[in-house]
């Protein structure tokens, strides 16, 4: 039987708690609880009417068997009815079942507004009080737009009761907190601001929270209610531990309504006015001083009341962050707990510092604590308090504790929980890399992490690694070196193999000279750990088994054995099968240069904010990272990846909110050329695209790699991909040119200026200018949109064997494009030899997230070398008769396409390139040409003739040169000029 | 705050109040998560704890556990002595308040919660004030309950 039963006795509610208790088993509770809902369900349905009690009973008894975790599908409608009793019992269990069970049947909503709107209007304070109660409890949209009006009213109205305008403050913060647009801001606003005057503090503790969270959204219209927060709090804080009556808890003087106060505040900067700042900053010196007054009782509840004011002042003071004599005691005063004996006050000292040590002011003084930190974190029981010590060393790491911090972590690593161990491991990654100054600490601290946690050590760890021991070539050697030391140990984890065997396979030249890491040996000890490794890792190690061969020739017998093997050639898993046939092919049909460029060192990754960092913002939710990554506390660190050399005498002053490692997310001034070249062509080689013939001629071995399926997402390349959308697309997926290429081709083939290409996004403009065999050109992107493009990169790619005839080097372009601009690239054109066809333009870019590409034909054609050649007309005619060879010669006869006009003729034709000649042809209607096209490796003399017959309205061309691909090719440009 | 769990040892939920809109599932699913996670720590260990997005405080007094989600801004502390004060609230009603009185007088135990937290805010902290709000009441029930009951627990025993 219950111990005691106050109120009202319902006797048949207690016994049946008393049955559920004594059920011996879950079967018989249920059993039981079946039993008493067939019995409720009979008497709602039954004739006789019940009465208010029996009702409240049974309504009673469903919502302790709805608590128990059973669900109940009736009774609603006794509920609703028990509403309008006018029995204070009955109605308030009736309010407390539609409280507890709210349903959005339709109908039933409809009642309770009903019921509510009555009590509402009762003018009996404890009926309203349970309505808005209701309300409060419930707060769905249905309830907020029949009420979220009157409420406002009732809590202004000079003649509501004290009680009734807490419950209506209450209420309507939480309708505003579920539905804004409902709660009509108006001339109540002002007077709910003057609530903080009010003289009962109860209304004063029930209105902070409705204006805070009303400032919170408009900033602008509440401000008057700083000084009166700042007075109101100023009286409490200085008031004598008695003075405030049942407001004292503890002997602490409303520490409710200080918290309250205080958390208002931080809505706001510091109060413009000196005199109210010098109120506020009196009291928040108080309460500091408080803080080292001796306990008034050993309770913990004052202790903690104490606390809980102290602490939200400290809130504030670090809020401001402007007050540095503030934030030096308030650093002080976490410093004593951190070695209190309350737990409590340890882990929420540890919490607090960690945001003190992002200001400038009181970062010095925090990272005095360091030792009792990392003395928290080895030996606090409690796993919570271990992570905010990890977390508060994270925050007051710089250049000066960096080395002793990375330590501690890692060691604390080795015993750390499960549950943190990636947390940890990000935090000491994105450490390392942010405060290294030597490359070999940094390599060092990664290959550590792996060792202790190797299963924490997520792909953008090692990835990262990569990446920067790609980018410095001052730690490439050491890189080598260590991982191949760490590679000799018994057991290591398949992340360590991972990474050794990418960095031995890209500088394992650089420690060959050892006798004890000879090629050999770097091979057997990669390969002894080959057959433990999973797909993924095995695949990596056939490619630095290829870039082995060529690294090391002395080894190609060994692995051409290795990949020639069943296991491999035969091997269940397309993309090792791949692999081991592709490699095993190209190392022995390619020749000794081309194997030495298609697996050439990979060129140096673009610069990018450090995905690790975004992995752990992810991990913390957004705004966890942005105290610890805030740039202010050290001006001078760079960044190990930025591809900038340390400049420790900078003195700049970065904005507060940059993000240190996001700081090269901005183009770097000297970038590095896109990974166009090398890096690429082991994956052009491998792709069967049209346009993705690499420069090594077409051999029949190629068609027969052409022939193999292409390659699966993981080629060697993707191994490094950063999981972001990656912003150097490799040119293995470039489109054909777009069916209007050759027409737009054909507009440049007499001129170098004009507009290339025009669609609605984009504009493409061409200037060029070419001198003997040389040329430039700027190619302008006009973003005709308002919307910013993404990833924009244009790329010309060199088909088939142009790459030997026509060097196009290419300046990388900013990867934005804002709406309405335009950017420029200038492209340095050499023609090596004669060619026939011309470069592709492949321009990609995201617009509005979709993916858009191009691809058109460069305006780079052979007579652009043209060097025109005066001559008299005996010369020419010896000339012409030297060439007479049939293949020396193209001849075309043709229609005219547009009108004959002579003049216009002659501005085409030396737009094309190539000299006129006046007074050779005897007759004068004729046009007649010379020039030499200028190239690396040879000079090609041109003769042209050109004759219209105007009745015909015909051409007919005729072109003489040395060469004859090349005598065929300018008929075909010129003759489509006409 | 978010929402307030009170369970016993033996994981058995006592009362829940939800300040947010859940679903019954998604309730029970984090009643179900906090109860396990909570009652695995040990005495000694520190009363506030990370779980999800939101900052866990509790506090076990005799065989009941305390236990109140907030929001990363508030204050742990004065949610602990939120506890603490609604724990007096309960044992002054009750006198010297076991398990047992909140078992059996679940719906008390939440009028007494809505005097003091509306919409998981702070209404009213003093304990004379909340107390009188439910003895008015109390009194409002003796008046109609004497008519169908000749015999009332109360006066059973003493309070205030």
């Amino acid at each position: 039987m219950p111990a005691v039963s106050k109120g009202d006795g319902m006797r048949g509610l207690a016994v049946f708690i008393s049955d559920i208790r004594n059920c011996k088993s879950k079967e018989a509770e249920i059993k039981r609880i079946n039993k008493e809902l067939a019995n409720i369900r009979s008497k709602f349905k039954g004739d006789k009417a019940l009465d208010g009690y029996s009702k409240k009973k049974y309504v009673c008894k469903l919502l302790f068997i709805f608590l128990l975790g059973h669900d109940i599908d009736f009774g609603h409608m006794e509920a609703v009815n028990l509403l309008s009793s006018n029995k204070y019992t009955e109605k308030q269990i009736g309010y407390l079942f539609i409280s507890v069970l709210v349903n959005s049947n339709s109908e039933l909503i409809r009642l309770i507004n009903n019921a509510i709107k009555n009590d509402l209007a009762s003018r009996n304070p404890t009926f309203m009080c349970l309505a808005l109660h209701c309300i409060a409890n419930v707060g769905s949209r249905e309830m907020g737009e029949a009420f979220a009006a009157d409420i406002p009213r009732i809590l202004v109205a000079g003649d509501s009761m004290d009680s009734v305008k807490q419950s209506a403050a209450l209420c309507l913060l939480r309708l505003y907190k579920a539905s804004p647009d409902l709660v009509p801001m108006g001339e109540w606003t002002a007077r709910v601001v003057h609530l903080l005057n009010d003289q009962h503090m109860g209304v004063v503790t029930a209105a902070v929270s409705l204006i805070t969270c009303l400032c919170k959204k408009n900033p602008d219209d509440f401000k008057t209610c700083i000084s009166l927060a700042v007075s109101r709090l100023s009286r409490i804080v200085s008031s004598a531990s008695t003075d405030l009556q049942d407001y004292t808890y503890y002997f602490v003087p409303a520490p409710w309504l200080s918290v309250k106060l205080l958390r208002l505040l931080q809505c706001y900067p510091p109060p413009e006015d000196a005199a109210v700042k010098g109120r506020l900053v009196e009291c928040l010196e108080t309460v500091l001083n408080k803080a080292q007054e001796p306990p008034k009782s050993k309770k913990v509840q004052h202790s903690n009341a104490k606390n809980a004011i102290l602490f939200e002042t400290i809130s504030l003071i670090i809020h401001y962050d402007s007050e540095p004599n503030l934030l030096v005691r308030a650093c002080n005063q976490l410093g004593q707990f951190l070695q209190h004996r309350e737990t409590n006050l340890r882990y929420l000292a540890l919490e607090s510092m960690c945001t003190l040590a992002s200001s400038e002011f009181s970062h010095e003084a925090v990272k005095t604590h360091i030792d009792t930190v990392i003395n928290a974190l080895k030996t606090e029981r409690d796993v919570s308090v271990r992570q905010r010590a990890a977390d508060l060393l994270y925050a007051m790491c710089d250049r000066s504790n960096a080395k002793q911090i990375v330590s501690e972590m890692l060691r604390y690593l080795e015993t750390a929980d499960y549950a943190i161990r990636e947390e940890i491991v990000l935090k000491v990654a994105i450490l390392a890399e942010k405060y290294a100054v030597d490359y070999s600490w940094y390599v060092d601290t990664i290959l550590n992490l792996i060792r202790i946690a190797g299963d924490y050590v997520s792909e953008e760890v090692w990835y990262r690694v990569l990446q920067i021991v790609t980018n410095r070539d001052d730690v490439q050697g050491y890189a080598a070196k260590t991982v191949f030391e760490a590679l000799q140990a018994p057991a290591c984890h398949e992340n360590m193999v991972k990474v050794g065997g990418y960095i031995l396979g890209e500088f394992g030249n650089l420690i060959a000279g050892d006798p004890r890491s000879s090629p050999p040996v770097q091979f057997s000890l990669l390969h002894s750990k080959f057959h433990l490794c999973s797909v993924a890792t095995r695949a990596l190690l056939l490619s630095t088994y290829i870039k082995f061969i060529n690294l090391f020739p002395e080894t190609k017998a060994t692995i051409q054995g290795v990949l020639r093997a069943g296991s491999q050639l035969r091997n269940a898993d397309v993309e090792l099968q791949q692999r081991a046939v592709e490699y095993l092919t190209l190392s022995s049909v390619a020749s000794t240069d081309v194997l030495a460029t298609v697996l050439e060192e990979m060129p140096p990754f673009p610069e990018r904010e450090s995905s690790i960092l975004a992995k752990l913002k992810r991990k913390k939710g957004p705004g966890a990272g942005s105290a610890l990554d805030d740039g202010r506390r050290d001006p001078s660190s760079h960044d190990i990846n930025g591809g900038v050399e340390p400049t420790p005498s900078t003195v700049s002053t970065p904005s507060p909110s940059a993000d240190l490692l996001g700081l090269r997310a901005a183009p770097p001034p000297a970038a590095p050329p896109a990974p166009l070249g090398a890096g690429n062509l082991l994956v052009d080689v491998f792709s069967d695209g049209p346009a993705a013939q690499p420069s090594l001629g077409p051999t029949p071995e190629e068609a027969f790699l052409s022939e193999l399926e292409p390659p699966a997402p993981e080629s060697p390349m993707a191994l490094l991909a950063d999981p972001a959308p990656a912003a150097d697309p490799g040119p293995e997926d470039i489109g054909p040119p777009i069916p209007e290429a050759d027409e737009l081709l054909n507009k440049f083939v007499c001129r170098n200026n004009g507009v290339l290409f025009e669609n609605q996004l984009l504009q493409i403009g061409v200037k060029s200018e070419f001198r003997q065999n040389l040329g430039r050109m700027y190619l302008f992107y006009g973003n005709k949109t308002s919307v910013q493009f993404q990833n924009f990169s244009p790329t010309v790619v060199h088909p088939g064997d142009l790459q030997t005839q026509l060097a196009v080097q290419t300046k990388r372009v900013a990867s934005q494009v804002d709406g309405g601009a335009q950017v420029q690239q200038v492209l340095n054109i050499e023609c090596l030899r004669d060619f026939l066809t011309p470069p592709l333009l492949s321009v990609r870019f995201r617009y509005g997230g979709a993916p858009q590409s191009l691809t058109l034909k460069l305006p780079v054609t052979i007579n652009k070398f043209f060097q025109p050649t005066e001559m008299a007309a005996q010369d020419f005619f010896q000339r012409w008769k030297q060439l007479s060879l049939p293949q020396q010669e193209a001849q075309k006869i043709f229609k005219a396409n547009h009108p004959m006009d002579a003049e216009v003729t002659k501005a085409k034709l030396l737009g094309f390139g190539s000299a006129l000649l006046d007074n050779v042809d005897p007759n004068p209607e004729n046009f007649v040409g010379a020039g030499i096209i200028q190239t690396k490796a040879l000079q090609v003399g041109c003769l042209l003739r050109l004759e219209p017959n105007a009745q015909a309205q015909m051409y007919r061309l005729t072109l003489r040169t040395s060469k004859e691909p090349v005598s065929r090719h300018l008929c075909e440009l010129l003759a489509q000029q006409f | 705050m978010q929402f307030m769990l009170l369970f016993s040892r033996q994981g058995k939920l006592r009362l829940q109040k939800w300040y947010v809109p859940l679903s019954d599932k998604e309730k029970k699913k984090i009643t179900r998560e906090l109860v396990q996670t909570v009652l695995a720590r040990k005495p000694k260990m520190c009363s506030f704890l990370e779980w999800r997005d939101l900052k866990i405080v509790y506090k076990r007094y005799a065989s009941l556990y305390f236990c109140c989600a907030i929001e990363d801004q508030d204050n742990e502390l004065i949610t602990l002595e939120i506890i603490h004060r609604y724990v007096e609230l309960l044992d002054k009603y009750f006198g010297s308040v076991c398990e047992l009185d909140i078992i059996f007088n679940f719906e008390k135990a939440y009028f007494i919660l809505d005097e003091f937290l509306l919409g998981g805010e702070v209404q009213e902290t003093s304990k004379k004030n909340v107390l009188k709000a439910i003895e008015q009441a109390d009194l409002l029930q003796e008046k109609t309950e004497a008519m169908y009951h000749s015999k009332s627990f109360i006066g059973s025993k003493k309070a205030y």
